[in-house]
């Protein structure tokens, strides 16, 4: 296993094995937990010295023995790895932009699998995270938890009764908790449903986010549901309300696609083919109009006008074209032209393989 | 439309901040809004931080016209004397240095919370097994030295010697069992 695996595979083990509850409109689900430990300052103000003590120390008590049929973590530090491979990391959402970029001694302890990443050092000192693919809310729940009950055999948490478990940033002080679900969201988006419904989930103390986080663009029809709120609530709560609003998200997704199938098909059709037709013949095309056109063909294959394609094809040539992957399987540093013409090639390349596989 | 804050220049930069679904306009000429340190969107990249650093400055709510708290009058230094974070240096990063900053800034941080959590002040999810356990023992201890006080002043030495034995055991049971980092 190690480095080399992690960096090299676009889909992570655990995307593989099919598309996951209300898989044709919900990608994945992902929870992660914020956990500072007690008498080490946060990573944020944290010396050196002390920076490395917490990582040694956290780091030798989770790898001491393995969680209950999880296998033993994989301990990648930030120093040790080069700055494209972080980025492929970053890609694949194992670690964040934060801990490849600014942490000091930071590090990730992963899972075989890869649903399961323990950032050390991040902007707190532990960051967990459990990724399940589809809609799989309670699942996420449950792992993190027990998960999270391990760590707390290991280590001593930050906790205080009042104000809960005491994070870095005052956003996340209480549960520590962001629960968050990956919609792909094709139809509300074209039919201008999307931008109305949009505040109303703000109102409900809900964000939605681009596909790479905090700050990034809805690439891909893609967008990410998560709470905002962690003080006041409890875990179950929190997700309970996430749940709604994504059900409510996926009945909208899908009386909209229903809708375009019955008023204008033949439309649909078009598009579709003609992005499909792009994808598979285009000699350059840069990474905003391979997502809208991979989107369009994922909603293809969801409606089944499109056939023998499987529709993981999105979630994987998404992470695959993005500059660090693409990178990672040139060998060597791209321009952004450079980029484009070996983005194009990779998704003809995977386009072909699928039907003839 | 006059700036809000003067009178008396046009205002140049308008503000709308929902937060929670309340919404809040401001409306101010570029001078003033220097003055108050506002970040003005766009003109420089304006991230979550800057919104948030821009939210724990704003001690009072918004809209009473004319009288803002400036940020040299930021109260007598609160610091935290576990990791020397000051509480304006929390301001503007936003970000708590220690989990004692939580303690230090106490008295500061209700509005704060109550802005960023939807009026929540207090946790209401998990507790986490060991140290929920040692919280209560805490707890304990806490509760028996009011009571060991109250025997001493009435002494009670006979009662009071009791309790201490008491607070021992328990301050014996966190050393031993959980003492770790």
């Amino acid at each position: 296993m190690s480095l080399q695996r992690f960096i090299s595979e676009a889909i992570s083990p655990w995307m593989k094995s099919g598309p996951g509850p209300e898989g044709d409109i919900v990608l994945s689900t992902r929870i992660r937990l914020a956990r500072n430990l007690e008498h080490y300052p946060f990573p944020i103000v944290a010396s050196d010295e002390s920076a490395n003590t917490m990582l040694h120390y956290t780091s030798k008590e989770l790898t001491k023995d393995s969680y209950p049929q999880m296998g033993s973590l994989e301990l990648l530090k930030m120093n040790e790895l080069s700055p494209n491979q972080k980025r492929v990391l970053v890609e694949k959402h194992l670690i964040s932009p934060h801990l490849a970029e600014k942490s000091l001694h930071g590090a990730v302890l992963l899972s075989d699998d890869e649903s399961v990443s323990i950032m050390l050092n991040e902007e707190d000192h532990i960051r967990l995270q459990c990724l399940f693919r589809g809609f799989q809310l309670n699942e996420s729940l449950v792992l993190s938890n027990g998960l999270d009950d391990w760590i707390e055999e290991k280590v001593t948490y930050a906790f205080d009764e009042k104000r809960g478990f005491l994070t870095s940033c005052p956003t996340n002080v209480g549960t520590g908790m962001r629960a968050s679900v990956m919609m792909h969201l094709p139809a509300l988006v074209m039919t201008q449903q999307l931008n109305r419904i949009l505040p109303a989930i703000n109102q409900l103390g809900l964000v939605v986010r681009g596909i790479y986080g905090e700050g990034s663009e809805a690439l891909g029809n893609l967008f990410q549901i998560s709470n905002q709120m962690t003080l006041g609530k409890s875990e179950e709560d929190i997700v309970e309300d996430l749940r709604g609003v994504v059900m409510q998200l996926i009945q909208q997704e899908r009386y909209a696609r229903d809708e375009i199938m019955r008023t204008s098909k033949i439309q649909l059709e078009d598009k579709v083919f003609r992005s499909f037709g792009l994808l598979t013949n285009s000699r350059i095309m840069e990474s905003k109009e391979a997502a809208e056109r991979l989107s369009d063909v994922r909603l293809g294959i969801d409606l089944d006008l499109i056939q023998g394609i499987s529709g993981n094809i999105l979630n994987e040539l998404m992470i695959l074209t993005q500059p660090g992957f693409l990178q990672q399987y040139a060998g060597k540093g791209l321009t952004p032209d450079e980029r484009d013409v070996r983005r194009a090639a990779l998704i003809r390349e995977r386009m072909k393989l699928e039907r003839e596989g | 439309m006059l700036c809000e804050e003067c009178q008396q220049r046009q205002a140049a930069l308008h503000f709308t901040k929902i937060i929670n679904g309340k919404k809040e306009e401001m409306h101010l000429c570029e001078e003033c809004a220097r003055d108050k340190g506002e970040h003005i969107p766009g003109s420089n990249s304006y991230s979550i931080h800057d919104l948030l650093s821009g939210l724990l400055n704003f001690e009072q709510p918004m809209g009473n016209s004319d009288s803002y708290p400036s940020r040299a009058s930021v109260p007598k230094q609160l610091v935290c004397e576990s990791c020397g974070l000051s509480y304006e240096r929390f301001a503007k990063t936003g970000r708590f240095g220690c989990s004692n900053c939580y303690k230090a800034f106490d008295p500061k941080l209700d509005p704060i919370f109550k802005r960023v959590h939807s009026g929540n002040v207090r946790h209401a999810g998990k507790v986490p097994k060991r140290a929920g356990g040692r919280l209560q023992i805490k707890n304990q201890i806490e509760k028996l030295r009011k009571e060991l006080q109250h025997h001493i002043e009435k002494e009670e030495f006979e009662e009071a010697a009791k309790v201490r034995d008491k607070i021992r055991d328990l301050n014996k049971d966190i050393q031993d069992g959980k003492g770790d980092v």
